[in-house]
């Protein structure tokens, strides 16, 4: 992406050059204050040592990932063994933020290939319709979410009504709750990179294929999909990675019962374990993750680009 | 990159010194959710001028984190808890109030004027007292509820339906009475029972959450609700059909304080605003609001006539101890933080 960035800029290279350094500044001062600067923060606390009720102490300590790998017992002097727990908890998350992924695909495919087929000057329209509940805060959406889905809700209500179930379906404080939560929450940013790559299609080429007697699903499998496969892939980590780190669903909709990473790191600094390094360890640990699942969509894409082209 | 950093500075500085010229007349509190009427912080600001703003936290941890994390300098007052007021002048956070600095000083009721956590009210005034137990929908369960087994043994009917309090200290000190021992004891086999109760209890419980802890009982998602008893008093009178329980092992006592923060930008406005809230009839709008009680004479005339008879204020007669929360050492935190996440995992 960034290679293809710096050669698109080629031809303009000339005008700017004087310019160049203070054009560029304030992209720079971003890079540094706003990511670079939080990042290096955290990466050196995770190392420090925990100061008892919050805050650390400025001496080099390993502790805080000893904490995520080596489990020593209830009491800390029990001979180590692996810590499965917050790998478990790792694991929760990536499911968690899997299944939801899928789900936003699932109902965010078929809705940005709707907008992208519809008329020119009602596409605008549609994709104003899908954000506008996202001018609400997220803790509201959330906090709704539950309201609708709770036992004595408008839902449970609606299905005994129309005599689909007899009991009220239990779907609040559920693992399934906390999917369909981060799903609405992250739902807009799978439709509209996918709707972007849907647009740039040229449907010529869907009924060329009908033309040679692909059937529909044929052509959707091995010409559409292909076509429109960076907007899905960036769909696919628009909603993963922010559902990785999410705690407001997890705490609203699944009760708090589960640690997600997300929960599991404000308890470190919001609650009573007042641990920072051990939460910015978990949170350098969580980056990581991320970077290398990143890292391996990148090549991939490449891969599948070079072969491809 | 230097001259621009010069720049933001002088900037910055700019910004700063602008705020701090505006705040005279300003005070900014750190409070509980839903725990002051509007109308009284109106009336503070009639009387006094002094603009409020209030920003809000849910458990007495998340104060802490947050003023830890920076917040020293930026609020005036707050109100911590019994034990973390504790904490807090421990850690250096709180300024002292001087003799003579508060006028209202005498109004204090005797039993409040000098407690354990905080000797001789060097930092603190009395906001309001009360006690955590919990409350039980008796449409769901009409059996005897005055043992804490509602909560870590529950019966059939209620299991899988109770939220506990997001809390570590509430719940470790609920789950301490239940199991017969010491709070922050550090033995052992204790701790172990301890454990192995809590992860036990944990199967039977739906949620943990302390900000919806009234709403989840008057909405009828939970049964059974650990909670504070003005909050119950207040669900029942939103109409759930809850009763509050008074273990016979007990139950936890507690009263929240006004607080003088170290750094306060606006340290007169404070002590103005903690003489307000030792006037009778200004607390006492707090307690008629909040249904918990107040630790200031002269309150009685002002008060609800219904809060005399409230039954979350009156306990029978074959009632536990009330205990406040202990403040454990950092060795049995640290076991007490490994439970709170064997719990949570």
């Amino acid at each position: 992406m960034a290679a293809g960035a710096a050669s698109g800029g080629s031809a303009t290279t000339d005008t700017y050059k004087e310019a160049r350094t203070w054009l560029l500044l304030p992209a720079w001062v971003t890079l540094c204050i706003l990511i670079l600067a939080p990042v290096l923060m955290m990466l050196v606390y995770s190392f420090l040592t925990k100061e008892f009720r919050g805050g650390v102490i400025w001496e080099f300590s390993l502790a805080a990932y000893d904490q995520f790998f080596f489990d020593r017992g209830l009491f800390g002097d029990d001979p180590p063994k692996i810590e499965w727990t917050y790998i478990a908890i790792f694991w929760r998350s990536i499911w968690q933020a899997g299944a939801a992924t899928l789900l936003s695909l699932v109902i965010g495919f078929p809705t940005a290939y709707f907008i992208a087929t519809r008329a020119e000057n009602m596409r605008p329209v549609w994709v104003f319709l899908i954000t506008i509940p996202y001018w609400v805060n997220l803790l509201i959406r959330t906090v709704s979410m539950k309201f609708l889905l709770r036992d004595q809700g408008p839902l449970n209500d609606f299905l005994i009504n129309i005599g689909l179930i007899d009991s009220p379906l239990h779907i609040v404080n559920t693992n399934f709750a906390v999917q369909l939560g981060l799903f609405y929450s992250y739902l807009p940013f799978m439709v509209l990179p996918i709707y972007a790559a849907v647009e740039r299609y040229n449907f010529n080429l869907s009924e060329a294929a009908a033309d040679l007697y692909a059937s529909k699903w044929t052509t959707l499998r091995r010409i559409l999909l292909p076509a429109v496969k960076p907007g899905v892939i960036a769909g696919c980590i628009l909603v993963f990675v922010p559902s990785m780190g999410s705690f407001l669903a997890p705490d609203l909709l699944g009760g708090a019962k589960n640690f997600m990473i997300g929960s599991l790191i404000e308890e470190q600094f919001k609650g009573n374990a007042g641990n920072w390094p051990f939460g910015a360890a978990a949170s350098m640990i969580l980056l990581t993750m991320v970077l290398i699942i990143l890292m391996i969509f990148a090549r991939q894409q490449a891969k599948a680009e070079k072969s491809g082209g | 990159m230097k001259s621009f950093m010069k720049n933001s500075a002088a900037a910055m500085a700019l910004i700063i010194g602008a705020n701090a010229a505006a705040a005279e007349g300003n005070l900014v509190l750190y409070h509980w959710f839903e725990y002051i009427p509007q109308d009284l912080i109106e009336k503070f600001t009639a009387e006094t001028g002094i603009n409020v703003t209030m920003d809000t936290f849910d458990s007495n941890e998340a104060m802490l984190a947050s003023l830890k994390a920076g917040g020293i300098g930026t609020y005036d007052v707050s109100v911590p808890g019994d034990y973390m007021v504790s904490i807090m002048a421990g850690e250096g956070m709180l300024d002292t109030i001087a003799d003579g600095e508060l006028k209202n000083k005498g109004n204090i009721a005797s039993e409040w004027a000098d407690p354990s956590f905080d000797p001789g009210r060097k930092h603190s005034i009395p906001y309001q007292w009360g006690s955590t137990s919990f409350a039980v929908n008796r449409d769901v369960y009409s059996g005897d509820i005055q043992t804490t087994d509602i909560l870590f043994n529950p019966p059939a009917e209620l299991q899988g339906r109770i939220n506990m309090l997001d809390s570590q200290g509430e719940v470790m000190a609920m789950a301490a009475l239940h199991v017969g021992i010491p709070q922050c004891s550090n033995d052992r086999e204790q701790l172990k029972a301890l454990n192995a109760m809590l992860i036990e209890a944990k199967a039977h419980w739906a949620s943990f959450n302390s900000d919806t802890a009234k709403e989840v009982l008057v909405s009828g998602d939970a049964a059974v609700g650990q909670i504070y008893d003005g909050f119950s008093a207040k669900a029942r009178e939103e109409g759930a059909n809850v009763e509050y329980a008074y273990p016979t092992q007990g139950y936890i006592a507690w009263m929240d304080n006004v607080v003088l923060l170290k750094d306060a930008p606006n340290r007169d406005s404070a002590l103005k605003f903690m003489d307000f809230l030792l006037e009778p009839e200004n607390i006492a709008a707090v307690t008629n609001y909040a249904r918990y009680n107040a630790g200031v004479n002269g309150v009685e005339e002002f008060l609800d006539p219904e809060l005399a008879t409230q039954p979350e204020k009156n306990p029978h007669d074959k009632v536990g101890p009330g205990v406040f929360i202990e403040v454990c050492s950092q060795e049995v935190q640290a076991v007490y933080d490994q439970i709170w996440t064997n719990v949570k995992k």
